[in-house]
């Protein structure tokens, strides 16, 4: 029995790895069918630009604390960057899914409905990554010296704080996502959730110019492991012995959103056959 | 038909329509609810980075705290209106549009934008309304600012032409989902540009602020009217906003008249 459960794993794992590919180029072939789209919603991540001429213009007068003009500058672009690269749709999929019952339809697939999404997800990766690199260029230029461009160390840091950012943003989601088997207005828990990340990520303001007691208490939630930690480990605000621990703490929170999700997921589920029929 | 006939009739069918959208606010209560509660809670959000600012200085681009509080609560005003009466319109034609279902609209005898304008209003977000009035309040009794008759003209007089601008621009988005379908992400872009009207334009430099003023008129919509209810704002100034507010009108009304006629329906 335990060697037919092992087999079983075994085959929907290598299903799945084959898969993958495909559902990758469908969801590159996807987002190049609304390419206009696509660029819109670029464009549409303008917030952190604004934020920066507002503080590049108060810190005209001087310094704010660590942060110079350079400073904010950096600061914001690496923002922009980290938003645009570990950005997500699920949430708005997800509901639309539920509500109109088109969900049932990736239940009858042989592979997990949310590894489909997150093939959807991730073949948009490489192209935002592509219309984002004048942006890195930029940065450079503004901030070369403080960026981990020679320190393999800090390197591998970014990479995985990002691909935490992305995983934990994406796993969020779907966990609101599926409370819409539950209620009608699952996207205003969404909105609710963007309202405390933008205070308390350092999407607005850095956290280190927010009183103390924010900035302590945006360390033990989650929100500053989307956006704030990644672009901090960026621009070389923390040093690595900080920056590998909070990486710890990033991916414990990823891990523990990841137990919520299956857990919904198969309750949520129970929910939704009631829904389609 | 007489003047007068047509515009009892207008405001015949503007009832109607006002009718048909309470309705609906009524039936989905919670829902309509939960989105002005929500708006209200975004409004002290998006005050978190002023506090943050001005608990560091006194004055940003020549502007004090209840001075760029009373840009804020402007701001506010007109996104309440926005998302009150403005937005859910808009969303109702571009689904229109995509769906067929324009063309039923486009079939009645009644001009096409007025009744496209007012397809759908959300009563609830008077409960913002009130919240930013609060706000602009607030400011001015910091500011121990009791705006003359005449301040308090011009800037009742430019604010109406910023919910005329900000009208037009909507119109402006309605008309090229003429030609982008999807148009989610084009409604999201309109806000997210229009969020940057919460700072004096003298926040911004260069391109941005030409941006600004011209193209995209945030500083016509939050930064005048303030001016003028504080009284900073000089008489020329306030003519030529106002007139390039009434021109940016115009134009907006041509563009989605020569978007209407080159409309095929989804079905042809």
């Amino acid at each position: 029995m335990k060697r037919l459960l092992a087999s079983q794993a075994f085959a929907s794992v290598r299903r799945l790895l084959r898969a993958y590919p495909s559902l990758l180029r469908v969801g590159l072939a996807d987002m190049l069918a609304y390419r206009a789209e696509f660029l819109v919603w670029i464009l549409s991540m303008n917030m952190p630009l604004i934020m920066m001429a507002l503080w590049t213009a108060v810190a005209a007068d001087g310094p704010m604390g660590r942060f110079g003009q350079r400073e904010f500058v950096a600061y914001y672009l690496g923002m922009l960057i980290v938003r645009i690269l570990t950005g997500s749709w699920l949430v708005w999929e997800l509901t639309m899914e539920i509500r109109r019952g088109t969900l049932a339809m990736r239940l009858l697939r042989p592979i997990h409905p949310l590894w489909a999404f997150s093939a959807m997800q991730l073949a948009a990766v490489p192209m935002r990554a592509l219309v984002i690199s004048p942006l890195i260029g930029v940065l450079y230029w503004v901030a070369g010296a403080s960026l981990p461009m020679h320190d393999p160390e800090r390197l591998a840091i970014l990479v995985a704080s990002i691909a935490g950012a992305w995983v934990l943003l994406f796993l969020v989601m779907a966990v609101i996502g599926m409370l819409a088997a539950y209620v009608e207005s699952a996207l205003s828990v969404f909105d609710l959730w963007l309202g405390a990340q933008a205070i308390l990520s350092g999407f607005l303001v850095p956290l280190e110019l927010m009183p103390p007691w924010v900035a302590r208490l945006a360390r033990v939630l989650p929100f500053r492991y989307i956006l704030g930690f990644p672009v901090e480990t960026l621009i070389g605000l923390e040093s690595d012995a900080v920056a590998l621990h909070e990486l710890g703490i990033q991916w414990l929170f990823v891990a523990g959103a990841l137990a919520m999700t299956l857990l919904l997921w198969r309750k949520a589920l129970q929910r939704f056959a009631a829904f389609g029929g | 038909m007489t003047v007068k006939q047509t515009l009892h009739r207008y405001a015949r069918l503007l009832l109607v329509q006002l009718r048909t959208s309470l309705t609906l606010a009524v039936q989905y209560r919670f829902d309509f609810f939960l989105e002005g509660v929500l708006a209200l809670l975004w409004l002290g959000i998006t005050l978190v980075p002023l506090m943050v600012v001005f608990a560091q200085r006194t004055t940003v681009a020549g502007w004090s705290y209840p001075e760029a509080l009373v840009v804020v609560g402007l701001f506010s005003v007109l996104k309440a209106v926005l998302d009150g009466a403005i937005t859910p319109s808009l969303n109702h034609v571009v689904d229109g549009i995509r769906k067929g279902t324009l063309d039923f609209i486009l079939l009645k005898p009644a001009d096409a934008q007025f009744l496209v304008s007012t397809a759908r209003f959300d009563p609830w977000r008077v409960l913002d309304l009130f919240g930013s009035v609060a706000i602009v309040l607030y400011a001015l009794r910091r500011l121990h600012h009791v705006p003359s008759v005449w301040e308090a003209l011009t800037g009742c007089a430019l604010f109406s032409v910023a919910i005329l601008l900000i009208y037009s621009l909507w119109i402006l988005v309605v008309s090229l989902s003429f030609r982008v379908v999807k148009v989610d992400n084009l409604s999201y872009l309109f806000m997210s540009i229009f969020d940057a009207g919460r700072w004096p334009i003298h926040v911004f430099k260069g391109a941005l602020r030409v941006l600004f003023t011209v193209v995209f008129p945030l500083a016509l919509m939050t930064t005048y009217p303030a001016q003028a209810l504080l009284g900073h704002l000089s008489l020329t100034h306030a003519l030529l906003a106002g007139t390039g507010g009434l021109l940016f009108a115009g134009c907006a009304r041509w563009i989605w008249q020569r978007s209407l006629q080159a409309y095929t329906s989804a079905s042809s």
